[in-house]
């Protein structure tokens, strides 16, 4: 096997889209659920209304890409108010049950054939992402050191890298603020903060609605990197390897969902590539796997390492124990 | 509890027997894809469809037949492309929503592909599966309700007008049962326990992938089922005293338990995928069986047999739970775990029984569902949202809620195909949830408190 390829290739996976994407999601549930306490299971809801905000606005009704947009995000707003108002006044497990169904609802209704003229169905939406690669400042592949990236490539990462760095400075910069420490203290306990006299429910919805926003951000990148909007993307997992990531790298930290996302991604590739090559040289038997359940063992090593997370280390990397709302009821 | 045990084994042998003297259907194996050409509910004739490899060779060309069904034999699993000649189709026919039509079939699978004849415009057609959804088609798939996202009820004979809406009240009903019994445990848990277990779909699963392994190497289906139940229970008990306990005692906060049993559900659900691989798979007998009728309403004596079974099963719950010791202590353990306690009710033996009866529930369920739809890995999380939808609709932690809940959820679920089109219908459940909980959010059994 050649270990100096497969480290190469997953040390790209440290910068690469999927870990910008994700941690543009983990960095959106951090707000939610870090910092506020708030179970959203839904953010890859958040994610492909982003995705489709563009998608539909530009393809299905060919108009500019800038509305598409806002659009993108609007929706994402909209989506918070919508999931927010019923639930966000209930106990915790309510929002994430309805957050969850949301996100099954998003994916249902895009990939369905009767919503196939505006949402192209199952095969997803393509065709919106020309004006974005039109400013591509980017004309040849650029070479750093061992790793070389092709413009277009190169064009995703400089516009999602800079995404990644506003909202952690987004977050950084709230969360020392007043506003910020209302939403941890309502991480801590909801009635102190209540009978101090803030609208607990006001701050919930404020923090579902930027956290969202970021993911809709996550779903906008991924989608303009694919040049596709597919509906099937954004099924549950997508926000469970959020979770996954943000736990990892540590909730309630401003690095933590970035540094999550890059471990976890060169982790998936690392193993992967791993795998597939011994599978290859015939180090694992065929009747114990072959490179079709690569990707099973990926998804099982990410529920080990959850489960394993939270019992041993719920802080993650980063984090502090004293800091995270799991034990809230 | 002992005495639930018993009535439950009892039952489950009767249950058994009878259904052994029920016919099966053989089939064959060997991969083939096959379908149904009709136009406005009449078959087509001699219409030429070619399957072709994905790189472009060819597989086999066929002409539909009298009663419009075709069929191609394919040499493997694979991805096969299916071309309909627009050309040779009748002149009545206007024309096929999408000619060709991409699909992948699995090992031992006879794939449906179905073809949408009308004008080109419309929607619909059948579409291609995307890379890691189950694929469509499982035996008893009818013309017209093939879709990967579709959930029980794809054997229902469609006939016109009301008597259609009885047959999806029917079948609505049947998967309601069956949703009851697979969520008997979660509601329990969460009552006892105060945990969301989003790994319970998975056990679901467990149940219905025991039995599927156990029928692949030689069991008989019925015997499959009673010993996956089996298995299943000893998996909850393990479960709970293995893996729940100890992060009770450590303690956990419920949170973090929430976000553990999801990594406990990735963890089963891809090791079912690394076992049983990506497509799905059906058991050797009751996937098919000719339905019987019953005046207005025709249903297969399968069906009615695990309608009767849940039934029972619930109804035997429901009395443990109210006459027995046991019952009556989970019910107060459910209402107030601290005072049970104190009042010498052992809450550990409560909770790990929970797990063991609730388990084992859901693992049958599992191999009902896995007799009607097929087992493919993902179905645990298809009916665990449903499940949700259910105990939330009749109220999170009450054995009554989610039954009553999953009966309205199941019945509602089918009806609504009779206005909604069917790959919408599981949404249209998860958007009502969301309503109701604007409305009444305890659920409605659920006792009035306040809930935030």
């Amino acid at each position: 096997m050649d270990w100096g390829n497969i480290l190469e290739l997953s040390m790209r996976e440290l910068i690469g889209v999927q870990a910008i994407v994700f941690a543009l999601a983990a960095i959106g549930i951090n707000v939610q659920f870090g910092y506020t306490g708030l179970l959203n299971f839904g953010q890859a809801a958040f994610a492909a209304v982003g995705g489709y905000g563009i998608a539909v606005i530009v393809t299905t009704y060919d108009m500019s890409f800038w509305l598409g947009l806002v659009v993108a995000i609007a929706g994402a707003i909209v989506l918070a108010l919508l999931l927010g108002i019923p639930t966000l006044r209930l106990r915790a497990d309510y929002l994430a049950i309805v957050t969850i169904a949301a996100s099954e609802i998003v994916r249902l209704v895009g990939r369905s054939a009767s919503g196939r003229e505006v949402f192209g169905g199952s095969d997803g939406i393509t065709g919106f992402s020309n004006t974005f690669y039109d400013f591509n400042p980017f004309t040849e592949p650029v070479s750093f050191g061992p790793f070389e990236f092709r413009e277009r490539v190169l064009w995703v990462l400089a516009v999602g890298w800079v995404l990644v760095a506003l909202c952690t400075l987004t977050v950084w910069l709230l969360m020392r603020s007043p506003w910020g420490r209302v939403l941890k203290g309502i991480r801590e306990d909801e009635d102190a903060v209540r009978s101090l006299g803030k609208n607990v429910y006001a701050y919930k919805m404020q923090s579902l609605v930027i956290g969202g926003v970021m993911g809709a951000l996550a779903g906008v990148v991924y989608s303009l990197f694919q040049g596709a909007m597919q509906p099937d993307v954004y099924a549950t997992n997508f926000t469970f390897f959020a979770y996954a990531i943000l736990i990892l790298g540590g909730a309630a930290t401003v690095f933590g969902p970035v540094l999550g996302a890059a471990i976890v991604w060169f982790a998936f590739q690392f193993i992967d590539l791993a795998l597939r090559g011994a599978i290859q040289q015939g180090y694992i038997p065929d009747w114990l796997m072959d490179s079709n359940d690569t990707g099973a063992v990926r998804f099982m090593l990410t529920g080990v390492v959850l489960v394993l997370l939270l019992v041993f280390r719920p802080q993650g990397i980063l984090g502090d124990r004293r800091e995270i709302a799991l034990d809230a009821r | 509890m002992q005495k639930l045990a018993r009535c439950l084994g009892a039952l489950l042998a009767v249950l058994a027997a009878v259904l052994l003297a029920t016919p099966a259907v053989a089939q064959g194996s060997g991969e083939t894809i096959h379908g149904t050409l009709t136009y406005q509910d009449a078959p087509v004739a001699g219409v030429t469809i070619t399957v072709t490899t994905a790189d472009g060779a060819d597989v086999g060309t066929v002409q539909t037949a009298a009663d419009g069904t075709w069929e191609v034999p394919v040499p493997g699993p694979g991805d096969y492309a299916v071309t309909l000649d627009a050309a040779t189709l009748p002149s009545t026919a206007p024309g096929v929503a999408r000619d060709t039509i991409e699909t992948t079939v699995n090992p031992q699978q006879r794939k449906v592909v179905l073809f949408r004849v009308g004008t080109p415009e419309d929607d619909g057609g059948e579409q291609p599966a995307p890379e890691g959804e189950p694929s469509e088609g499982g035996e008893d798939e009818t013309p017209g309700s093939g879709s990967a996202e579709s959930e029980a009820g794809g054997d229902v004979t469609a006939t016109g007008g009301n008597n259609q809406l009885l047959q999806l009240f029917v079948s609505g009903l049947r998967f309601g049962l069956i949703l009851g019994l697979a969520g008997l445990g979660l509601s329990l848990v969460f009552g006892t326990t105060g945990l969301t277990n989003f790994a319970h779909g998975e056990l679901i699963v467990f149940g219905a992938v025991t039995a599927l392994l156990l029928n692949q190497a030689g069991i008989p289906v019925l015997m499959a089922a009673l010993l996956a139940t089996l298995i299943s229970a000893v998996f909850g008990w393990g479960q709970d005293r293995g893996f729940w306990r100890p992060l009770r005692k450590k303690p956990t906060g419920l949170i973090a338990l929430m976000i553990i049993s999801i990594g406990v559900s990735l963890i089963l659900r891809y090791l079912t995928q690394f076992i049983i691989g990506g497509g799905r798979e059906t058991y050797d007998e009751y996937t098919y069986q000719d339905p019987i009728s019953i005046g207005p309403i025709s249903i297969t004596p399968r069906d009615l047999i695990i309608m009767g079974i849940c039934v029972v099963l619930l109804a035997a719950v429901a009395l443990a739970l109210t006459r027995t010791r046991m019952g009556k202590a989970t019910r107060a353990v459910a209402d107030n775990p601290a005072l049970a306690a104190a009042s010498g009710i052992n809450v550990d033996r409560v909770i790990t029984l929970v797990w063991t009866v609730g388990t084992a529930l859901a693992g049958l369920s599992g191999v009902f569902f896995g007799m009607i739809q097929g087992v493919d890995y993902l179905m645990g999380m298809r009916i665990l949202l449903l499940v949700f939808a259910a105990t939330v609709l009749g109220g999170l932690g009450t054995a009554w809620g989610a039954m009553v809940g999953a009966l309205i959820v199941g019945i509602f679920i089918e009806v609504s195909a009779y206005v909604v089109p069917s790959e919408l219908k599981t949404a249209g459940v998860l958007v009502v949830l969301i309503l109701i909980l604007l409305v009444r959010p305890q659920g409605i059994l659920g006792r009035r408190e306040r809930v935030g």
